[in-house]
């Protein structure tokens, strides 16, 4: 594969570091009881979210479950529109009626953004059949957690995807944990890609999933596969740093383990990556995240000054 | 217009024909619905006139057949997904109830989900109890869907018609011994389409109304029959649509009957007698000179012995019954 530009590469850093201050944002505007239901964090995997997006072209679709900031943001939704939906406002991508599990992006293919563990998978299937129907060439990537490799929809979806020939990436998120059972003490077959072979399906890479390049790239070969063979399923290795969602204890991990990934935190390896690639790079990082600084501040400005959702709102868009 | 006497079965199959003619993005996908010809036999015939592109059959997959439906609609096509049973579409339930019917609500109205789910419904069979429910009025309980229960050949047709062609989701329940029931149906009128939540007054009648559906539809109109011989006129509401539901008629009616009984095959406990009483006292309180009944299931599972299953299940004399108890 070529290797992306200067540009390109910039502008994946500029990503995973507005998605990590955007959710550190959260985290403390959750804290003052501006955002409220459950809070997902991406802090830890943002190399994943912005290598899948990096990868898709054009015309692919994308759909993710509840912790879908990362995705969301790296698809280039608004920030201000998407901290707009955390603080419940009409002006939300979502309008106010979604909140942090669901945003979605219909122009952009971003299907959402889904708050069930598994409910997503028939839709990345049904998504992929259209494409299938049409005979276009687009390719669904449906991110999941490892949790949700456990559930009946992963098993049906999968297996529907290969016996329609569909073109799916079933990307496995995989951070160790779901919720706080640890994927070994979960599944039976702890090496969750290799659950492709049940469903005679290609079985792609394991990527480190703390590495943006390495995403990329797998991600890019697995679509290119699917849009021509049907699906794939692989995983990217990945950690989150914070817990489960706001107010997790984190009973289940030892202080020292994620003292040892956030040695590895995907920022900073790829910053030292761009460090050594590219001469005197490093006071355009900087800037890039005095401008990001800049769009959060600007973000939650808007999304504080915009008015709540009214009772037309409330009742709207309950029938097409 | 031509008008012919078919069954419920070639109802819903010329429905789905006619459809699948018309509109390119209408595909069906279900247990069966290809090489078998369906389970009911309604898409007989179909895998060979329209290929297996469009005449999709299904792993046995109730969750990702539902929720595959939900997501080819949101992109832009018209799925027929059939869940052979209503007793099959608990397996699905989150499918149905989370996303199909919520997936336009809770992203603001970005998605529209154009699709029916067909299904089959009822007891009397010798099934025993999972197999012979008749629980479509669970699923009605859920805005953001619509739950169809059609009870003749020419309310089938119409309504899933309009049901294909409506851009909101529809449960499309049909009741499995009532398939081969026939009635006079238009069949030259590619655009003969019944609207959408609307109940229809099946019979004229002074002395009580009888608000039913589907399998109580016959159970009722026997029930009609003989209190007509003995003088009593009942006047007999087909819902035909538990969602959206239309009560109007019914309300006009009990104006004039001063008495309601409610007849359907569901179990008692929450059913939709228990919303049709509850509108009627708050509607029409003033006008009935007696309490509302309601004819039901018992409330137990459903035995596999002929005997004690039909025990189980209402018919025309219970029917006729409760009638006589609030004259």
């Amino acid at each position: 594969m070529a290797a992306p530009k200067k540009d390109t590469l910039l502008d994946w850093y500029r990503q995973m570091v507005l998605i990590r201050r955007f959710e550190e944002k959260c985290a403390e505007l959750y804290q003052q009881g501006k955002i409220g239901g459950f809070l997902h964090l991406y802090i830890g995997q943002e190399a994943t979210g912005v290598g899948v997006v990096s990868a898709l072209r054009d015309h692919d679709h994308i759909i993710t479950a509840y912790r879908d900031h990362g995705i969301a943001l790296a698809k280039g939704m608004e920030p201000r529109r998407v901290m707009a939906e955390m603080l419940g406002k009409r002006t939300g991508t979502s309008g106010g009626k979604g909140g942090s599990m669901h945003l979605a992006d219909r122009e952009k293919r971003f299907w959402g953004g889904h708050g069930i563990v598994g409910g997503h998978l028939p839709l990345a299937a049904g998504i992929a059949l259209k494409a299938r129907y049409l005979e276009q060439d687009e390719v669904v990537v449906a991110l999941m957690g490892d949790g949700a490799t456990n559930i009946g929809y992963f098993h049906e979806s999968l297996n529907l995807s290969a016996v329609w020939d569909l073109p799916v990436v079933w990307l496995i998120e995989n951070n160790g944990y779901g919720m706080g059972t640890a994927v070994e003490r979960a599944s039976g077959q702890p090496e969750l890609v290799k659950r492709a072979i049940a469903y005679g399906m290609r079985e792609g890479p394991r990527v480190d999933g703390m590495d943006v390049l390495a995403v990329h790239e797998a991600v890019s070969e697995a679509i290119a596969y699917a849009a021509k063979h049907g699906p794939v399923l692989m995983e990217s290795l990945t950690y989150r740093f914070e817990g489960h969602s706001m107010g997790d204890p984190q009973r289940y991990r030892s202080k020292d383990e994620v003292a040892r990934y956030a040695e590895g935190d995907p920022i900073g390896r790829f910053r030292t990556y761009l460090d050594g690639k590219f001469k005197n790079v490093l006071p355009e990082l900087d800037e890039i995240e005095r401008q990001v600084q800049a769009t959060i501040a600007e973000a939650v400005e808007f999304a504080e000054n915009s008015p709540e959702p009214t009772y037309e709102d409330l009742v709207s868009f309950v029938y097409a | 217009m031509t008008e012919k006497i078919i069954t419920i079965r070639e109802a819903l199959s010329s429905a789905l024909r006619e459809e699948m003619l018309r509109d390119e993005r209408v595909f069906i996908m279900g247990e069966e619905v290809g090489v078998w010809g369906g389970t009911y036999a309604v898409t007989r015939g179909f895998l060979d006139e329209f290929g297996a592109r469009r005449v999709r059959d299904t792993p046995i997959s109730e969750m990702v057949i539902a929720g595959a439906a939900v997501g080819a609609a949101m992109a832009g096509l018209r799925p027929v997904a059939e869940i052979m049973t209503i007793n099959f579409a608990f397996v699905a339930m989150d499918a149905i109830v989370n996303h199909m019917a919520k997936v336009r609500y809770m992203f603001n109205g970005q998605f529209t989900v154009p699709m029916v789910i067909r299904t089959t419904t009822g007891g009397g069979k010798q099934l025993a109890a999972t197999h012979s429910h008749a629980p479509e009025v669970i699923f009605a309980h859920f805005p953001g869907m619509y739950v169809a229960v059609p009870g003749t050949a020419y309310d089938a047709k119409g309504m899933l018609k309009a049901a294909i062609r409506d851009d909101n989701p529809v449960l499309f329940v049909e009741h499995s011994t009532m398939l081969q029931r026939r009635s006079p149906v238009p069949v030259d009128d590619p655009d003969f389409l019944l609207p959408i939540g609307k109940s229809d007054i099946k019979r004229t009648g002074k002395d009580v109304t009888i608000v039913t559906y589907q399998k109580g539809l016959e159970w009722s109109t026997q029930a009609a029959e003989m209190l007509a011989q003995e003088g009593i006129e009942a006047e007999i509401i087909d819902l035909r649509w538990l969602r959206p539901l239309d009560l109007e008629p019914v309300f006009e009616s009990v104006k004039k009957t001063n008495r309601a009984v409610i007849v359907e095959e569901s179990l008692p406990m929450f059913n939709v007698g228990a919303e049709v009483a509850a509108q009627l006292q708050e509607q029409v309180f003033d006008y009935l000179d007696a309490p509302v009944k309601r004819v039901s299931a018992m409330d137990q599972p459903l035995p596999y012995a002929a005997n004690i299953e039909l025990m189980a299940l209402p018919d025309a004399q219970k029917v006729v019954k409760a009638v006589k108890e609030v004259l």
